[in-house]
């Protein structure tokens, strides 16, 4: 069995050994010069993936859960949905979830996730108690808030050991259902108008129809919204609807994504409406089709996600707008998100600004079209989002990141470079 | 009266059981071998539950415990899943006559055993059901795995019998055959990924057939059509090919 990552790209030949306990675990850590953890891979790029892979999705318990403050304590390979079906329930959500539930709760750290209320939450890191992890002599160490080696593993990318269990605090709902108000904008500045004007709202996201040009160009669906507070708590999982095979890659092309754009945005009724939709519906419109990476065909697909600094973000969010625009190279899914304060995390993605998130199938020309795009985050001070990323230059990526050095020298001091890489952490010479 | 009883709960496929009953709001006695190793994985149920948790001894091949372990149970319990199941390699198994014994006893013997008691009681009181998870490998002979096969073959023919037996009594029987399925118990087989399922996948389908009193329930349901074929394969072909 190989494991590869979300985007099905790179493919290569990988040992994997399963995380049962921590006995093994130190052996594994003994016997291998280099591995990384892996969680349920749901990373898209090349941040999880290497020849010798710590699959720790086997690895699921959970330990013990406070119903007056709210803390779980549980172990790395326990999902966001596994807590999801226990709690919601019970009148408890999770602080901070990005827009998949299946991911585990070791690589929400190691990517240092965030969602919809970045804004207001900040990244998973900040319902982060604290957490346990081997280090590359195999010794097991306790990091809290402040601690430099929470600041070097919470977006750490797995680079600092293998996460082992956390505790994470939960919030109180009171309702299954969020109240949505939908925005409909007819260009970027109406987006970023609407952005503003909403922003006291606990979460928000905004779809963007990146093939639209000109006047049109940056028109989108916002979508705001919260919690309700109606008491329905009776939550249920549902079954989920399975690709059962990859698309042809055919499939997915500039027109049935000019078509796939058109429906929904004109599905949306002009300017503000309010809905009231399920939170599974609100947060993971995507995870009721089990491997919808298939659609993409078999050759794959990535996801490019950058931050742009709020001063520079409508310029340089513009300017890339034009780019992709003009390429013709069609994304089915084009996030955009204004995001609150960064935290002081070595790696951590968010800053502050707007980030847009575009998904494209691997096929030639895109990373030259990338590498343009690149040149363009850059030129207006942004990042590159790692959990994201197969191919960015190591070059681009120090640019848009002040603490990498900080981060490197606390890999070197602690041994860690040489034991926990990815193939991505040695493109970027992490 | 609200407790699942499932026997040979250290399996990997037990354990998902296990958490899909306890996901839908049934308490659960967990009954294995050296079941103190499951007390992490009890306390998990807890957690995520709510739910009552009771670790139980239970040695399936030492038959004349059973009438005592059973009727030890606080409660009856509302259904029976035995999930219990020995196999080694087949060049293993036939040549060594305790292998051999033991495959027999875990599989068939030992499952006889404690659910006669079982369905006796469950008879009683008109109310129960019961799940066997045999194998599509007694669906028919292979020199793969043959004595397992045969156990397990025995024991599906036990439950169709005890199926027939209990139905005047409302009491429900399943008969589960699985195909692959990624366990510890399969971990060295190189597996084909198309009709090798996972443990969960084939928890959740036990769960469903069970509510909606399902007789056979092949998982993943490919299998059903692939025994089908091999089913039909005329013996003087059959006896000469290495499947």
């Amino acid at each position: 069995m190989s494991l590869i990552s979300w985007g099905m790209y790179p493919r290569i030949k990988n040992r994997v050994h399963k995380l049962t306990d921590e006995y093994s675990l130190k052996e594994t850590l003994k016997n291998n010069d280099e591995l990384i953890a892996f969680g349920n891979g749901r990373s898209y790029g090349d941040s999880a993936i290497n020849e010798n892979i710590v699959y720790t999705r086997p690895y699921n318990y959970f330990l013990d859960f406070d119903e007056n403050s709210g803390i779980l304590h549980c172990r790395a390979g326990v999902l966001l949905s596994e807590i999801l079906d226990s709690y919601v329930s019970r009148s408890w959500f999770l602080k901070v979830t990005p827009g998949t539930k299946l991911i585990t709760v070791g690589g929400a750290i190691a990517s240092d996730i965030h969602g919809k209320n970045h804004h207001i939450e900040g990244c998973f890191s900040e319902c982060v108690q604290e957490f346990t992890i081997m280090i590359a002599d195999g010794e097991i160490k306790t990091a809290k808030k402040g601690d430099e080696l929470f600041l070097a593993t919470c977006g750490g990318m797995g680079l600092t050991g293998v996460i082992l269990t956390a505790k994470i605090a939960l919030k109180k709902i009171n309702s299954q259902f969020i109240r949505q108000t939908t925005i409909k904008t007819k260009n970027l500045q109406e987006t970023f108008a609407a952005f503003e004007e909403y922003k006291h709202l606990s979460y928000s996201v905004a779809w963007i129809d990146c093939l639209a040009k000109d006047e049109n160009l940056g028109k989108c669906l916002l979508m705001v919204g919260d919690f309700a507070d109606d008491g329905d708590l009776k939550y249920k999982a549902k079954s989920k609807l399975n690709i059962p095979f990859n698309f042809p890659s055919f499939a997915l092309n500039n027109w049935s994504v000019k078509a796939f754009n058109w429906l929904y945005y004109w599905k949306s009724p002009e300017g503000v409406s309010k809905q009231k939709v399920h939170f599974d519906s609100f947060f993971y419109p995507l995870d009721s089709i089990r491997n919808w990476n298939r659609i993409y065909g078999k050759n794959g697909f990535t996801q490019y996600q950058f931050i742009l600094p709020k001063e520079s973000s409508f310029d340089g969010l513009e300017h890339i707008l034009q780019k992709i625009s003009q390429s013709g190279k069609g994304s089915f899914l084009a996030v955009l998100k204004l995001y609150g304060k960064g935290n002081e995390n070595y790696l951590s993605f968010p800053i502050e600004g707007y980030s847009l998130a575009l998904d494209f199938k691997i096929e030639d020309g895109l990373f030259e079209l990338l590498d343009q795009l690149d040149e363009i985050v850059v030129e207006y001070g942004g990042r590159i989002y790692l959990t994201k990323d197969v191919r960015v230059s190591q070059e681009t990526f120090e640019k848009g990141y002040s603490k990498i050095e900080t981060f490197k020298k606390y890999r070197k001091d602690n041994n860690m470079s040489e034991k926990f890489n990815s193939l991505q952490s040695k493109r970027l010479g992490l | 009266m609200s407790y699942i009883l499932i026997v040979g709960a250290k399996s990997d496929i037990a354990k998902e059981v296990a958490r899909v009953y306890a996901q839908n709001g049934y308490d659960l006695y967990l009954a294995a071998r050296n079941s103190k190793e499951l007390e992490d994985f009890a306390n998990d149920l807890k957690v995520r539950s709510n739910n009552q948790v009771e670790l139980l001894e239970l040695d399936i091949t030492a038959f004349n415990t059973h009438e005592t372990f059973y009727n030890s149970l606080k409660e009856r319990p509302l259904g029976v899943v035995v999930v219990s199941g020995y196999m080694n390699e087949q060049h293993l198994v036939e040549k060594d006559w305790n292998e051999s014994l033991n495959t027999i006893n875990v599989n068939y013997t030992g499952a006889v055993s404690l659910l006669n008691i079982v369905a006796n009681d469950f008879e009683n009181e008109r109310n129960g059901f019961i799940v066997g998870v045999s194998s599509v490998a007694g669906d028919r002979g292979r020199k793969a795995n043959y004595i397992y096969g045969s156990a397990k073959a025995a024991f599906s023919t036990y439950l169709s019998g005890l199926r027939n037996r209990l139905y005047e009594s409302s009491v429900h029987v399943l008969t589960v055959k699985p195909g692959f399925v990624a366990t510890k118990m399969t971990e060295n087989l190189d597996l084909p990924e198309k009709l090798t399922a996972q443990s969960i996948d084939v928890a959740e389908d036990i769960f469903k057939a069970q509510q909606a009193g399902k007789n056979i329930l092949y998982t993943k349901w490919i299998w059903q059509y692939v025994m089908l074929i091999i089913k039909h394969i005329p013996e003087f072909i059959f006896k000469k090919m290495s499947i």
